[in-house]
């Protein structure tokens, strides 16, 4: 593999490594950062995706809905405390069409509740685009799709 | 847990004990007398099965039915349990089939409405074993459900005292499924929450018209819904069925005062992309939000322009599965797709105004643990269940008790 190939992977690799950080530490503020403006970010489950439904169980068409998602969890929205850990691994890179590269990864989402509660809380595939802006790679869209048709109580914390 | 005989208190609809969320034998006596009793259970949208052949899975309470678009170009019911030995008969949530049903088991076959075709090796090998002459394949179809369809949502029952659909809907609860029903159903996508807490639990969060505002600080916040907005509740003559709304975006004066202190007002926290509470009057009544509920556990929601069914299907007495269907219909147009896609962040298990529902019976139900014989107190609005111009009120709530009770005999 080329050089150039092999320092593009390290540095996806170390983008999904700090994606997962973040909304695994609580520094969801940060989260929206992780995309392009005009991005757009969406949850849905294999079903829905394969059948080509469009719906989203977060549907978000800019980064500044994504803020107002942050802004709502602290400020509006109610559910007990709680952290993921996500696992993200199995990097897939694709074709590059248009400027932005194809990306896919699985991951597992443990979730902890405040009382020690652990549960394997989902687990699915990255269908994700790149471009480079600034000298680092940016999310112009992401979908999280869920191999499970089910969610646990409530999804409060992105994926 | 004691298993003595539930006293229901002398309040009537306005108290109830907490055992009735708890207790097993209270859950299994539900699923028979509700469930498997007089009451129409909502089972799909006529428009899932379009084709001769299409079937789906799903339950009756705990029981597992199959619906079909049978030979006849009609949508049957059955149960999910092949007559033979009782083996699951279809295993897919979805699918189709050009010949029949076919038990995996022992491949007894069966027509798309049930009837029993063939019974594998039903002569035996060489004049040997095989089923005796008096085995009659008509008296072993599926057991079969009366399907009735409302504005092209299907529902089926197991009950023959069960009245007809249309009567058991009501006219007023059946003009605002309607209202919201208008045109072909295009399903937008399929979402599920498993909730920790008896399914009474969230039947009675769906039809409290009185918290949406207060535990939902979303809805405040941003005044999409508030209790001082124009609104009220209607409820049918049993009590069984109701429709909540909130007509127009207005509030009465001294709204803000009111809601003074209350921690679910947030008064300084604005949105920097507003895009998905875009919302347009598309029935043309400005209703601009309405919850609907049929006995037992079917839910149609209007919020602004996301429309969803929601089926409340128990799983164990501190178990529930709630089942989103979102739909929008086949004469949308992208824009009108995508302002449904948009306003869907409210609810679903993600839902701004609707996640904390999917946790707070939960936290009834472990609240109740050791509490059995202690009831909520059910008096806002006063004690009776009918309708009322207001939603500061719980008469919904007692309306679902006041169907309830006569089935389970309290």
């Amino acid at each position: 593999m080329p050089l150039a190939e092999i320092a593009r992977r390290i540095e996806l690799e170390d983008l999904y490594t700090a994606y997962a950080d973040c909304l695994d530490s609580d520094a969801l503020e940060a989260w929206p950062g992780f995309f392009t403006l005009e991005c757009r970010y969406r949850i849905t489950s294999a079903e829905n995706y394969a059948a080509g439904l469009p719906l989203g169980l977060i549907y978000a068409t800019s980064q500044d809905m994504l803020r107002d998602r942050v802004s709502a969890l602290r400020e509006a929205n109610i559910y007990e405390p709680q952290v993921y850990r996500h696992l993200i691994t199995g990097l897939r890179i694709g074709k590059e069409v248009g400027g932005a590269l194809e990306l896919g990864a699985s991951f597992l989402v443990v979730r902890t509740m405040q009382d020690g509660e652990m549960t394997l809380f989902a687990a699915g595939r990255y269908v994700d685009h790149v471009v480079k802006q600034d000298g680092g790679w940016k999310f112009a869209s992401k979908i999280a799709v869920l191999d499970s048709r089910q969610i646990d109580t409530l999804l409060a914390i992105p994926i | 847990m004691s298993m003595q005989a539930l006293e229901w208190p002398k309040e009537g609809n306005a108290r109830v004990p907490y055992r009735v969320f708890s207790d097993p034998d209270i859950y299994n006596t539900e699923r028979d007398r509700v469930f498997l009793g007089p009451t129409w259970q909502y089972l799909g949208l006529a428009g899932e099965l379009p084709n001769i052949g299409d079937y789906k899975t799903t339950f009756v309470g705990e029981t597992p039915v199959i619906v079909t678009r049978a030979e006849d170009g009609q949508i049957h019911a059955m149960l999910n349990r092949c007559a033979h030995r009782g083996n699951l008969v279809c295993l897919k949530r979805q699918g189709h089939s050009d010949d029949g049903l076919t038990c995996v088991y022992h491949s007894w076959r069966y027509d798309l409405s049930g009837n029993l075709t063939s019974v594998a090796f039903r002569r035996g090998v060489a004049g040997k074993g095989g089923m005796p002459d008096s085995f009659q394949l008509e008296s072993h179809g599926l057991k079969k459900l009366r399907v009735d369809q409302f504005a092209g949502l299907v529902f089926g029952t197991l009950s023959e005292e069960a009245p007809p659909l249309s009567d058991y809907i009501g006219n007023m609860i059946g003009a605002r499924i309607g209202r919201v029903m208008r045109g072909k159903p295009k399903v937008l996508g399929t979402t599920s929450q498993i909730l920790h807490n008896n399914w009474k639990l969230y039947i009675e969060n769906v039809k409290d018209t009185y918290h949406a505002s207060l535990l939902h600080s979303f809805f405040t916040t941003f005044r999409i819904s508030r209790l001082t907005t124009a609104g009220g509740v209607a409820i049918g003559e049993s009590g069984a069925h109701h429709a909540s709304y909130t007509r127009g975006k207005e509030d009465l004066p001294g709204a803000d005062q009111l809601y003074a202190g209350i921690q679910s007002m947030h008064q300084d926290y604005r949105l920097k992309d507003p895009k998905f509470l875009d919302a347009v009057d598309e029935i043309g009544d400005g209703i601009t939000l309405q919850i609907l509920s049929v006995f037992p556990n079917f839910v149609l929601q209007q919020i602004s322009n996301a429309i969803a069914l929601r089926l409340v299907l128990p799983k164990g007495p501190d178990k529930t599965e709630l089942q989103w269907t979102y739909i929008g219909f086949e004469d949308d147009d992208a824009e009108m797709t995508e302002r449904r896609l948009q306003q869907a962040n409210l609810v679903g298990p993600a839902g701004y105004v609707s996640m904390e529902d999917g946790a707070v019976g939960g936290f009834i139900q472990r609240a109740i643990a050791g509490g059995e014989d202690e009831c909520s107190v059910i008096e806002m609005g006063g004690h009776e269940h009918g309708s009322q111009e207001t939603r500061a009120t719980e008469a919904s709530v007692r309306g679902f008790w006041h169907a309830w009770r006569p089935l389970m005999g309290y």
